[in-house]
């Protein structure tokens, strides 16, 4: 099991999820640093996210866009980076996105911490997203599910292609 | 008759023989009771749980729902937005609105379209999506360090 425990906080719209992995903390951490990995596990299958910017530096700003895998329109999104202490903890805040695609200070809607430590031989990392608003959760939830139908689909099509093999 | 791919077809309901609390309910012990309560609370949840996916299980509806949580919007001036008749946008509408994702309201003769950040559906509700959200966001991660590292990860 990779998830090793959940806490929720309804009252506070704030959900911790911890992790758990037999690697590295330093692999765990390229997974959030490498713009081309964050971007494979990001999005769901068939709503993938490109990673424009990622400068993972105090004050920069992490730029991505999801779009349908059928060439749909494409939802931009943005992290202004508040803290960063490689390898063991990321702190980010969505930023409103401009028309004209840069992000904006202020009115964030998610806080997002990542912290990453070694526990033995495995590596565990807690995430804790604090929501601002219900606004927040709606919008993280239509982008995240988004095809959760498909995303069912891929995983029964994996297990019966193990099942053939 | 709906076809099984109508992006506009109905969900699946399941019906409920406990959908009803029968007044025989209320005259049984009060253990009896909330138990009932507790199976239409369950069934009810599922239900809307249900609708909520299949809402959200077609690439319109979920573009509809982003761009009226910014600000309201007309059917038609969604309309324009799709290689698809305005029915069949009044359709997608239909189905959010039942989801609670959306209401509707008349102004005029425009029919506007606003994102529903629902007062209803508690915060807690939310969180639970959100966790699953998590949890196949979390299985890709496992996916792409084992492919990354070559190595097993519990």
């Amino acid at each position: 099991m990779t998830v090793w425990n959940v806490d929720k906080n309804a009252e506070a719209k704030t959900m911790v999820i911890t992790a758990k992995f037999k690697t590295s903390i330093a692999n765990v951490w390229q997974l959030w640093a490498d713009p081309r990995l964050l971007e494979r596990w990001w999005g769901p299958p068939g709503f993938p996210a490109t990673f424009e910017h990622h400068d993972l530096t105090p004050g920069g700003t992490i730029t991505y866009f999801m779009s349908g895998s059928d060439g749909g329109d494409r939802f931009d999104s943005a992290w202004n980076v508040i803290e960063v202490d490689a390898p063991t903890r990321l702190v980010v805040e969505d930023a409103i996105v401009e028309d004209d695609g840069t992000p904006s200070d202020g009115n964030s809607m998610t806080r997002m911490e990542i912290d990453i430590e070694a526990v033995g031989d495995t590596t565990r990392m807690i995430l804790t997203t604090h929501f601002h608003s219900l606004e927040g959760m709606e919008q993280a939830i239509a982008m995240g599910v988004a095809d959760g139908m498909k995303a069912c689909m891929s995983q029964i099509d994996a297990l019966l292609a193990e099942v053939a093999a | 008759m709906a076809s099984v791919n109508d992006p506009c077809a109905t969900p699946p309901e399941t019906t409920s023989p406990a959908n009803t609390v029968s007044a025989a309910g209320l005259t049984s012990s009060a253990g009896g009771v909330i138990y009932n309560q507790m199976v239409v609370d369950t069934r009810e949840r599922e239900r809307q749980t249900d609708r909520l996916f299949f809402a959200l299980s077609d690439a319109t509806r979920r573009d509809i729902v982003t761009r009226t949580l910014d600000r309201e919007r007309s059917v038609s001036e969604l309309g324009r937005l799709y290689p698809i008749s305005l029915t069949a946008v009044q359709k997608h509408v239909e189905v959010l609105v039942d989801a609670g994702l959306v209401s509707k309201h008349r102004s005029g003769r425009e029919q506007l379209v606003r994102g529903k950040v629902n007062q209803l559906r508690q915060a807690h509700e939310l969180l639970d999506e959100l966790e699953t959200v998590w949890r196949s966001r979390l299985e890709r991660f496992e996916d792409v360090l084992n492919e990354t590292t070559g190595k097993e990860s519990e």
